[in-house]
C-alpha cells in the first residue's frame, strides 16, 4: 500500500478516528494492528519474515537484559566480597553469556537480510567471473526489510551496551519495529526515543494534529507534484545513455537531485507529519542537505538517522575495536603517528561507506557509489590543512559568496555521484560523466530533442515553482536556528492562515499531483532500498 | 465549541466548493473536438416518448439517423451509442435507458460481441463519465474498469482530468456550467466525404468465437427485453472497415435462430440500401455520412414500421411539434455543416480534421 495511493488515505483516516475513539490505554494496540494489517498488504508471506526479526530480537534482548541484571544483583548482593580479579571474571563470564544471545541473534538477522537480499547479487557475480550458469533464487524482498532490520538490530546493541533495559511485551516491540509511518522508508529511529511517545497515552491535539497534517499534505506535495513529474525524464535521460549525453548528463545530475530530495524528503514528512498527527514523535532525517558546504556536512545533514546508525554502531565500535587499536599502534611504531592515526579512520570509512553502499542494493553501482563517497570524504580530510591555511589567506573565502560557492560545488559533486543510483552500471556512469566535459550538446536541450523526455514546459514551471518553495522553507528552517520545524513556525500565525494554508497544499496536491491514469503509480524510490 | 463546529463547517463547504469548481473547469467539455464525449449525457434532456431505442458503438450513432426515420415513417427513434461501447456498457445504457421510458423495439448492432473484456480506459470515458449516476452507471464502471482505474475517479472525475490544467482552453472557462447541444436523437451528423480507396484484409485469428463475457451480456440484454415486453432485433450496420468474418455472422444468426430474434446484417443489402462507398462514408468506409445514414434509416425504417407495426406519430399533435423542432435543428446543422465544408474543406466545428 503505497503512501500515495487511495487505499493508504482511506486506511490512515480509518487510523486517525478509531485512534482518538477508543479508550487512550488501547491506542498503541490499535498501531500495532494498523501496522500488521499496512505490512499485510506488501503480502499476508511477508509478516512471517517480520514476525521472525521481531521475535527472536525481542526474545534475544529480553535475555539479555535478565543476564544482566543478573550480574548486578549478584554484585550488588556481593558488594565487597569479591576483588577485582574475581568482579572481572564473572563479568567475562556473564558477557560470554549475553554475547550468545547477541551473536545467534545479530547472525540470524542479518543473515535473512543477506540472503533474501544479496543471494543473486552474489550468483551473478560468481558467474561472470567464473563462466558459470547458477540460476538466480529471486527471492521477493519484503517490503522495508533494511529498515525494519536496521531498527531492530539498533535495539539489540543498546540492550547489550546496557543502554537500556529490553521491552518486556513482545507486542510493545513488535509495534516499535512495524510502526507503519517508518516502516518502508524509515527514519530508523532508536527504541529509547520512539518509545517515549509510541506506548503513551495521547489526547487529541489541535495544534498537533494541524501541524501533522500540513507536514503530511506538503510531503505529498513534494512526492507528487514535483518528484514523481521529473521522473519520467530521470527516466528517459538515464533509460538512453547513448541519446543523452554531455549537457544532458548535467542536466540528468540536476533532475535526479531534485526527483530524490523531493521524494525521499516528501515521504519522510508523511511519515513525521502522521507521527505528529497520532502524538508520535520522529527524529527528523533530513536538515537542509543542499546546503551543505562539504560532504562531510552533507552526510550530517541526508538520511540523517542512517548515517547516525552507522556511526554508532559500525564505524565507532570499528575504530575503538582491540584489534584496530592494536593495527593503529603497530602503525604509528612502523610508519609513523600521521599513519597510525589515520588507519582506524581509514578503515572504518572504508567498511562504513561500504556498509552504506551494499544496504542501498544489491549492485555494483552502489557499492562503487559507497565507495566515491569514501574517496571523498577521506579527501576532505586529507585536504583540511591545505583548506585551513587558504581560508587563513584569502579573506573573501569567509563571504556568503564563498559559501554559495562551496555549496553549489558540493550539490553538484553529490549530484555526479549520485547518479550511479540510475544508470545501468558503473561503466556506462562513469562514460556519461566523462561525456560532460566531451560531448558539449547544450544548445540541443532547448531544442526538440527535449520533447522526448516526457515532461513539457507547464511541467518545469510546476518544478521550478515546487523548488523555490522548498528553497524558503529550507531558509526558513534555517534562520530558525535548526530548532523550529517549518510546519510549527505557522502555529504562530493566525488560524486563518494555517487553515488557507492546508486547504491550499491540499487543492495543490489534488489538481497538481503526478496521479491517476497516465501516470505510473511511483513507489518512493528509498523503498527499494 | 459552536464557534469551531461553525469554522469546520464553513472550511469543509469552502474546500468542496474549490474542488467541484475545479472539476467543473477540468473536466473535458467535448465541444469542437471529440465531441462523441457527449453523446451518452445529451440523452436525459431528450429521454422518453420513443418507440425504438438503439444501443450499440458508433456503427449505429453515426450511421443511422432518427430524424429522417421520423420525416420519412414517423417513428419515434434514439440511438444511445458511444465510442467503442462494449456490450456490457450497453447493458447497462439500456437498462438505465428502461427506467426513463420503455420502447417497442430495441436495436442492438452485433459488432461489440468481438470485445470479451474491457479495452481502453479512454473509451470507457466517453460512455461512462456521461451517464447519471445509479445503480446501472456503478455497475456499468464496475464491469469496465481496466486494472489502472479506480471507481473514485468515476465518482471525483477531477481525480481523472487534474492534469488537464495545462491544457485548458477559452472553451473551458465558456462551457464550466452549460454545454452545448450536438446531436440528433443520439446521431452524430457528418456531411463531409472521404471515400473508400482500399477494403481491408481480414487477418486470420486463432479464434474466432466470441468471448463467454461478451456472450454473457447477449443473454442478459435478450432476457431484459424479454422481461420489459420489448422485441429485439440485432443487426450489423454497413461499413467497410472493421472486417465482419464470415465466423462472427455464423454466431450472430446461430444466436438470433436459436433466441427466436431478427437479425439484419446490412452488409448484406448495400446495393439495395443504395451505399455508394463513393459518396456516403465521411473516414474511408468506418462510418457512413449523412447522406449514407439517410439511406440507411429509409431502408431499415421500412423495416421497423412493416415488421414491427410501429405507429407513425406524425400526426400527433402531442409529439410532432417537439419533432419539428428536431428537424428545424438537424437542417440547419446540414446547413451549416455544408457552409463549413466550403467556406474552410473541412467540418471545422465538427470535429472535422483539416487535410493539409
Amino acid at each position: 500500500m503505497l503512501f500515495t495511493s487511495y487505499g493508504f488515505i482511506a486506511f490512515l483516516i480509518a487510523i486517525f478516528l478509531l485512534y482518538y475513539i477508543i479508550p487512550k490505554k488501547y491506542q498503541w494496540m490499535l498501531l500495532l494492528v494498523g501496522s500488521y494489517v499496512f505490512y499485510a498488504f506488501s503480502g499476508i508471506r511477508f509478516l512471517l519474515y517480520i514476525a521472525v526479526t521481531t521475535l527472536t530480537t525481542w526474545f534475544s534482548a529480553v535475555r539479555i537484559t535478565a543476564i544482566q541484571k543478573e550480574r548486578n544483583e549478584y554484585f550488588d548482593a556481593h558488594k565487597g566480597e569479591m576483588d577485582r580479579d574475581g568482579k572481572k571474571a564473572y563479568k567475562a563470564a556473564t558477557k560470554k553469556k549475553t554475547r550468545v544471545w547477541f551473536l545467534l541473534c545479530l547472525l540470524l538477522n542479518l543473515g535473512i537480510l543477506a540472503v533474501i537480499k544479496y543471494t543473486d547479487f552474489v550468483i551473478a557475480n560468481i558467474n561472470s567471473i567464473f563462466g558459470t550458469e547458477t540460476a538466480f533464487m529471486r527471492f521477493a524482498v519484503p517490503l522495508g526489510i533494511s529498515y525494519y532490520t536496521f531498527k531492530s538490530l539498533g535495539y539489540l546493541i543498546d540492550v547489550n551496551r546496557g543502554k537500556y533495559e529490553a521491552q518486556k511485551n513482545p507486542a510493545k516491540f513488535a509495534l516499535f519495529v512495524s510502526f507503519f509511518p517508518q516502516v518502508i522508508q524509515g527514519p530508523i529511529s532508536r527504541y529509547d526515543k520512539l518509545s517515549e511517545t509510541l506506548f503513551a497515552q495521547h489526547s487529541y491535539d489541535r495544534i498537533k494534529v494541524r501541524q501533522g497534517l500540513t507536514r503530511v499534505l506538503w510531503g505529498f506535495c513534494k512526492k507528487l507534484v514535483i518528484a514523481d513529474r521529473l521522473m519520467p525524464a530521470v527516466k528517459a535521460l538515464s533509460g538512453s545513455p547513448e541519446e543523452f549525453q554531455g549537457a544532458w548528463v548535467v542536466m540528468l545530475i540536476l533532475f535526479y537531485a531534485i526527483e530524490l530530495y523531493a521524494d525521499f524528503t516528501g515521504g519522510i514528512d508523511i511519515a513525521i507529519g502522521i507521527g505528529q498527527m497520532l502524538g508520535v514523535d520522529m527524529e527528523e532525517n533530513f536538515r537542509t542537505p543542499f546546503f551543505s558546504k562539504n560532504i562531510n556536512e552533507y552526510w550530517t545533514r541526508w538520511h540523517i538517522t542512517m548515517g547516525t546508525w552507522f556511526k554508532d554502531y559500525i564505524f565507532y565500535p570499528i575504530s575503538v575495536s582491540g584489534w584496530m587499536m592494536k593495527l593503529s599502534r603497530s602503525a604509528r611504531e612502523k610508519m609513523g603517528k600521521g599513519v597510525g592515526k589515520r588507519i582506524p579512520v581509514y578503515l572504518a570509512n572504508i567498511i562504513v561507506w561500504f556498509a552504506t553502499g551494499l544496504w542501498h542494493g544489491a549492485a555494483w553501482n552502489f557499492i562503487v557509489w559507497g565507495m566515491l563517497n569514501c574517496v571523498v570524504t577521506v579527501a576532505s580530510y586529507e585536504m583540511e590543512p591545505l583548506y585551513k591555511k587558504f581560508h587563513g589567506a584569502a579573506r573573501w573565502s569567509n563571504t556568503i559568496g564563498y559559501d554559495i560557492f562551496q555549496m553549489i560545488r558540493t550539490f553538484w559533486l553529490m549530484g555526479a555521484i549520485r547518479i550511479l543510483d540510475v544508470y545501468r552500471d558503473v561503466p556506462v556512469s562513469f562514460a556519461q560523466v566523462g561525456t560532460i566535459f566531451t560531448s558539449g550538446g547544450w544548445g540541443e536541450v532547448f531544442g526538440e530533442k527535449f520533447s522526448r523526455l516526457g515532461v513539457s514546459v507547464p511541467d518545469l514551471v510546476i518544478v521550478c515553482i515546487g523548488c523555490v518553495a522548498m528553497i524558503i522553507i529550507s531558509i526558513l528552517f534555517r534562520r530558525s536556528g535548526e530548532k523550529v520545524r517549518p510546519c510549527e513556525m505557522l502555529t504562530a500565525r493566525p488560524v486563518l492562515l494555517q487553515t488557507v494554508l492546508l486547504v491550499g497544499l491540499f487543492l495543490l496536491v489534488v489538481i497538481f499531483g503526478a496521479y491517476g491514469v497516465g501516470y505510473d503509480a511511483n513507489q518512493f524510490i528509498y523503498n527499494q532500498f | 465549541m459552536k464557534k469551531r463546529v461553525i469554522s469546520i463547517i464553513l472550511i469543509t463547504a469552502v474546500t468542496v466548493g474549490l474542488l467541484y469548481l475545479a472539476q467543473r473547469l477540468l473536466e473535458p467539455k467535448y465541444i469542437n473536438d471529440i465531441i462523441e464525449g457527449r453523446l451518452i449525457e445529451e440523452y436525459y434532456d431528450n429521454a422518453g416518448g420513443n418507440d425504438v431505442i438503439f444501443v450499440g458503438d458508433c456503427e449505429l450513432y453515426e450511421n443511422i439517423s432518427p430524424i429522417k426515420m421520423w420525416e420519412e415513417y414517423g417513428i419515434t427513434s434514439y440511438i444511445r451509442g458511444s465510442s467503442q461501447q462494449l456490450i456490457w456498457q450497453s447493458y447497462y445504457l439500456l437498462e438505465e435507458t428502461l427506467k426513463y421510458e420503455t420502447p417497442k423495439v430495441v436495436v442492438f448492432n452485433m459488432l461489440s460481441l468481438q470485445y470479451n473484456e474491457p479495452q481502453r480506459e479512454a473509451y470507457n470515458r466517453l460512455t461512462l463519465d456521461g451517464m447519471r449516476w445509479s445503480s446501472s452507471k456503478w455497475n456499468a464502471i464496475n464491469a469496465s474498469m481496466m486494472e489502472d482505474e479506480s471507481m473514485l475517479s468515476y465518482i471525483f472525475p477531477l481525480l481523472r482530468y487534474h492534469s488537464r490544467w495545462s491544457e485548458l482552453t477559452a472553451e473551458d472557462f465558456e462551457y464550466m456550467f452549460s454545454t452545448k447541444k450536438s446531436f440528433h436523437q443520439g446521431y452524430l451528423m457528418r456531411v463531409d466525404v472521404r471515400p473508400v480507396t482500399s477494403t481491408p484484409t481480414p487477418v486470420p485469428k486463432a479464434d474466432y468465437s466470441f468471448g463467454e463475457n461478451a456472450w454473457k451480456y447477449m443473454d442478459m440484454i435478450t432476457a431484459l427485453c424479454k422481461e420489459h415486453g420489448i422485441k429485439l432485433v440485432l443487426v450489423k450496420a454497413p461499413s467497410v472497415n472493421p472486417y465482419w468474418y464470415d465466423e462472427w455472422e455464423t454466431q450472430a444468426e446461430d444466436y438470433a435462430a436459436k433466441n427466436g430474434l431478427d437479425y439484419y446484417n446490412f452488409l448484406e443489402v448495400q446495393d439495395e440500401i443504395g451505399l455508394d462507398w463513393n459518396t456516403d462514408t465521411y473516414d474511408g468506409g468506418l462510418h457512413l455520412n449523412l447522406s449514407g445514414a439517410e439511406k440507411m434509416s429509409v431502408y431499415f425504417g421500412k423495416i421497423l414500421q412493416e415488421k414491427y407495426g410501429l405507429e407513425d406519430h406524425r400526426g400527433d399533435t402531442d409529439i410532432a411539434p417537439a419533432w419539428s423542432e428536431k428537424v428545424d435543428f438537424y437542417n440547419n446543422m446540414r446547413d451549416d455543416q455544408y457552409r463549413e465544408l466550403e467556406e474552410y474543406g473541412y467540418l471545422k466545428s465538427y470535429g472535422g480534421r483539416k487535410v493539409d
